[in-house]
């Protein structure tokens, strides 16, 4: 705890718009920068998954205006097989990388940790700024495969080699793509290198006078968490990206092995190993999953317990159990991998750690439910996305027990269970983390209210929405039914073909949906009532300062912090929570 | 508001429940030996999940229900036990049953890839390449002859590279595009990708392993159920991934001995 060197990033507020509003070094505006950009991201990647949703209802309908976005990929407004598995791959990409990655970790993050932890800024603000702006990069290099001439890769989110490796021959998308693609993952890990940086640096140098760890809130507890895994996740994709695209571009074969023909050519390839790629990504990819989810749960217990008017059964044991699912994130990769081909040993080894990182998950939700009873529960529009994202992380979390076993793995791999699985506790519920956290922190990053009305509509369509489209999902994988088709040809799969309708009806419905909260998001960025200092009756430090906060966070004065986080319902407090820079002596257990 | 959300919750949990309690889109049905054990684990897996499922669930609507819009003078409640008492439990109920889904899985896992096939396993080649599977039955000298990728040539019907003019072991191997097994036999499977990362999926067999480009892979079944069934490939392999498919005929012995011969005639 340093309560000097928070000086140390001090820098005068900008006057120029570009340096206020673009090249900004302040976190708080790249937080929101971060913010825009996933919102951007998210829109792409939802409208990518209605065309496909479309598509797999009703196969030969034409999509009015798809041509526009690629004339060989839409002919006549209809999706080409090839296309299918394009923006397949683009949805995937995007949704992963650029919405669950930036929004709960990097947006709300950037805007908050420093406040939470009482800091004028992050230590290297210019990294900050290049976080940001090298994130953007990466994505319009990747939006940039869309207008190459065969599209973007059709590889999938996962990109396996060799079909990502050998280039154009094995498919459209499969050369000029997948370097656009590889290079646009290469240097979004850049960006969030640089960001995991500044976010460990934060907490761990920058804290206020008063601020011990165990103070911090399980908000800012997650972004530190998160990024640790960022640091070592990311450090692991960005040279397997390199690699490939050496593969490309210098012939290398570092994922081709000898011998491959395709197209009746045998490939100029030599000593290469396929299964590399796969350990490699998944060293990151389930990492990444937790990386998606862990900040939605460092959110939803902040939001909940301002709104229950109670801290937690145990901060300490959240805290405890979100940095055990970090450790043992990096032990569980490979029950993606059960029928890869991998040494049949190893998916026992692999399968252990999957099951055993059910009870720190389970653990966290117990002190989410054993919270709840007896508490004074307030029902807002936050509060709703933070309830719904508990139910949705149970549903997709236990469909886990099921993969997290080899055996049963060989009925349900690459099918739509897994799909199911994941939309559920990796996308559904990060971005229920991230409604929540909007309807939360909005009034205190814009300075106004969000429409409760609007907020609550939006949560009801959301909630029943999402499990319409993704509780189906595991009835399809039960049955067998792959996933990455564009259409289903085969006699088993045609009787599930009503299913897929159903969803897309819904997905559709859900989708617009969406529409309520940009709209509430847009509108109430102008027009919302104005916001107080502290409209949900909070204690951490975000609400202890203005409304919104000032360019060096809390004013002339540093904060000084007294209490653990989340002092509510305090016997004997003179009110019904007591902010951590408040200096009233309280009678309550500190869980230092 | 919270009230109607508690209810949603127990609706929507009862309402995921339903499908699978009343089996409307079901696993297909097993035609294996090993499979037993694999939807012996699926049906145990699914009993423990879906009781988590219920309960956590009916637990969040039954707190969101008793503990939203409380009066003015209510005050806070501790659970009983406390987070030392709910992390035994979770340790104690979630741990037990980690474990026994691991332990017990794994003999469903052995069987199908820690044991070796018998010696009497029947051995069928099976390569995989976008967007089809070769199967090579080694003929009367029980012997596969040598791949020479090199010399693949779809246009003169070559699609597995044999050289029946120099290599002895080939020249009676026989080449279909349907797989032919016959019932209560063993087949040891022996797989290769001629090009790409492809896979072997039959859910009625129970059978579910990748294609990797450089390794030779292989499985091993006993189908007991006479029928035709698809083999699909769910590696994503490029723009005729979902077409990628073959048919896997389960057929009485003499049946098998006769389709044999057939095909043998055909090459």
């Amino acid at each position: 705890m340093h309560d000097t060197s928070a000086h140390a990033v001090q820098h005068g507020a900008p006057t120029g718009f570009l340096r206020k509003h673009v090249f900004s070094i302040d976190h708080k505006v790249i937080g929101k920068q971060y913010y825009a950009l996933a919102l951007l991201a998210a829109t792409v990647g939802m409208v990518l998954s209605w065309i496909m949703r479309i598509h797999l209802g009703w196969n030969s309908a034409a999509i009015p205006g798809l041509h526009l976005l690629s004339k060989t990929g839409a002919p006549g407004d209809v999706l080409t097989p090839e296309y299918y598995l394009q923006l397949m791959t683009m949805h995937g990409t995007i949704m992963v990388f650029f919405v669950l990655t930036t929004a709960p970790f990097a947006a709300f993050g950037n805007f908050f940790l420093p406040i939470q932890t009482g800091a004028e800024d992050m230590p290297f603000p210019h990294f900050n700024m290049m976080s940001f702006w090298v994130t953007f990069v990466a994505f319009l290099v990747l939006v940039a495969s869309f207008f190459v001439s065969d599209g973007p890769t059709l590889g999938g989110w996962t990109q396996y080699a060799p079909l990502s490796a050998v280039g154009s021959v094995a498919g459209p998308g499969q050369g000029l793509g997948v370097v656009l693609w590889a290079s646009s993952i290469a240097i979004f890990c850049i960006g969030q290198l640089l960001g995991s940086l500044n976010f460990i640096t934060t907490t761990l140098d920058m804290r206020t006078k008063g601020m011990s760890l165990m103070r911090l809130p399980l908000s800012a507890w997650a972004w530190f968490i998160t990024s640790i895994m960022g640091l070592t996740a990311f450090a692991v994709l960005m040279p397997a990206c390199i690699l490939l695209i050496l593969d490309h571009v210098a012939g290398t074969s570092f994922f081709v092995p000898s011998g491959l023909v395709i197209n009746g050519q045998v490939l100029p390839h030599s000593g290469g190993s396929t299964l590399l790629w796969q350990h490699l990504f998944w060293f990151f990819g389930h990492p990444e999953v937790y990386i998606a989810i862990v900040p939605a749960m460092g959110i939803v217990s902040h939001v909940l317990i301002t709104n229950m008017r109670r801290p937690l059964l145990s901060h300490r044991v959240i805290i405890a159990c979100m940095g055990a699912i970090a450790v043992l994130s990096y032990m569980v990769y490979g029950h993606h991998m059960f029928v890869s081909g991998m040494n049949p040993f190893s998916s026992l080894a692999f399968s252990f750690p999957t099951l055993v990182i059910t009870i720190p998950a389970t653990i966290i939700v117990l002190m989410w439910l054993g919270s709840l009873y007896g508490s004074k529960l307030r029902i807002n529009a936050a509060s709703l996305f933070a309830l719904g994202f508990i139910s949705m992380f149970i549903s997709g979390g236990i469909s886990g027990f099921f993969l997290a076993q080899p055996s049963i793995d060989i009925m349900l791999h690459a099918t739509y269970f897994v799909v199911g699985h994941f939309h559920m506790v990796m996308a559904v519920a990060a971005m229920f983390g991230i409604f929540a956290g909007t309807y939360f922190w909005f009034p205190k990053m814009t300075g106004r209210m969000m429409n409760e009305t609007l907020g609550k509509l939006h949560f009801w369509l959301s909630f029943v929405g999402a499990y319409c489209i993704f509780m189906p999902f595991h009835y399809l994988g039960i049955a067998g039914n792959v996933r990455r088709y564009q259409a289903f040809t085969d006699d088993y799969l045609i009787p599930l073909i009503p299913v897929h309708k159903f969803i897309t009806v819904a997905a559709l419905v859900t989708g617009l949906a969406q529409l309520l909260f940009v709209y509430n998001l847009i509108y109430s960025r102008f027009k919302g009532a104005p916001a107080t200092d502290n409209p949900w009756e909070g204690t951490s430090l975000e609400w202890s300062t203005a409304t919104p906060p000032p360019h060096n966070n809390f004013g002339d004065t540093m904060p000084v912090v007294y209490h653990d986080p989340y002092q509510y319902s305090v016997e004997g407090a003179s009110s019904d929570y007591v902010m951590q820079t408040s200096p009233e002596q309280i009678n309550a257990p500190d869980e230092k | 508001m919270a009230k109607i959300l508690a209810v949603t919750i127990v609706l929507i949990a009862i309402g995921s429940a339903i499908p699978i309690v009343m089996h409307m889109w079901p696993m297909p049905p097993d035609i294996s030996v090993h499979g037993v054990l694999i939807d012996e684990q699926y049906a145990d897996t699914m009993a423990e999940a879906g009781i988590s499922f219920l309960a956590s669930q009916f637990l969040l609507a039954f707190f969101i229900w008793k503990f939203s819009s409380p009066k003015p003078d209510a005050t806070i409640k501790r659970f009983p036990g406390g987070a030392a008492g709910l992390v035994v439990a979770a340790f104690l109920l979630v741990g037990t049953e980690v474990l026994a889904l691991g332990v017990f899985g794994t003999r469903a896992w052995a069987s199908v890839y820690l044991t070796p096939p018998g010696a009497n396993a029947m051995p069928v080649q099976v390569q995989a390449g976008q967007f089809a599977f070769y199967f090579r039955y080694p003929g009367p000298d029980g012997k596969f002859g040598p791949l020479h990728p090199d010399q693949i040539n779809e246009a003169t019907g070559n699609f597995m590279g044999l050289d029946t003019t120099h290599d002895q072991d080939s020249k009676d191997d026989i080449v279909t595009a349907e797989m032919a097994i016959p019932v209560n036999q063993e087949i040891h499977l022996l797989m290769h990708s001629k090009d790409l990362g492809h896979s072997f999926y039959v859910p009625e067999l129970r059978v579910h392993q990748d294609f990797v480009p450089g390794l030779d892979l292989s499985v091993h079944f006993t189908a007991t159920k006479v029928g035709k069934y698809e083999i699909v490939c769910t590696q994503l392999c490029g723009l005729g991934h979902y077409n990628m498919k073959a048919y896997l005929e389960v057929m009485s012995q003499e049946d098998f001995a006769n389709w044999l011969k057939q095909q043998a005639a055909l090459q």
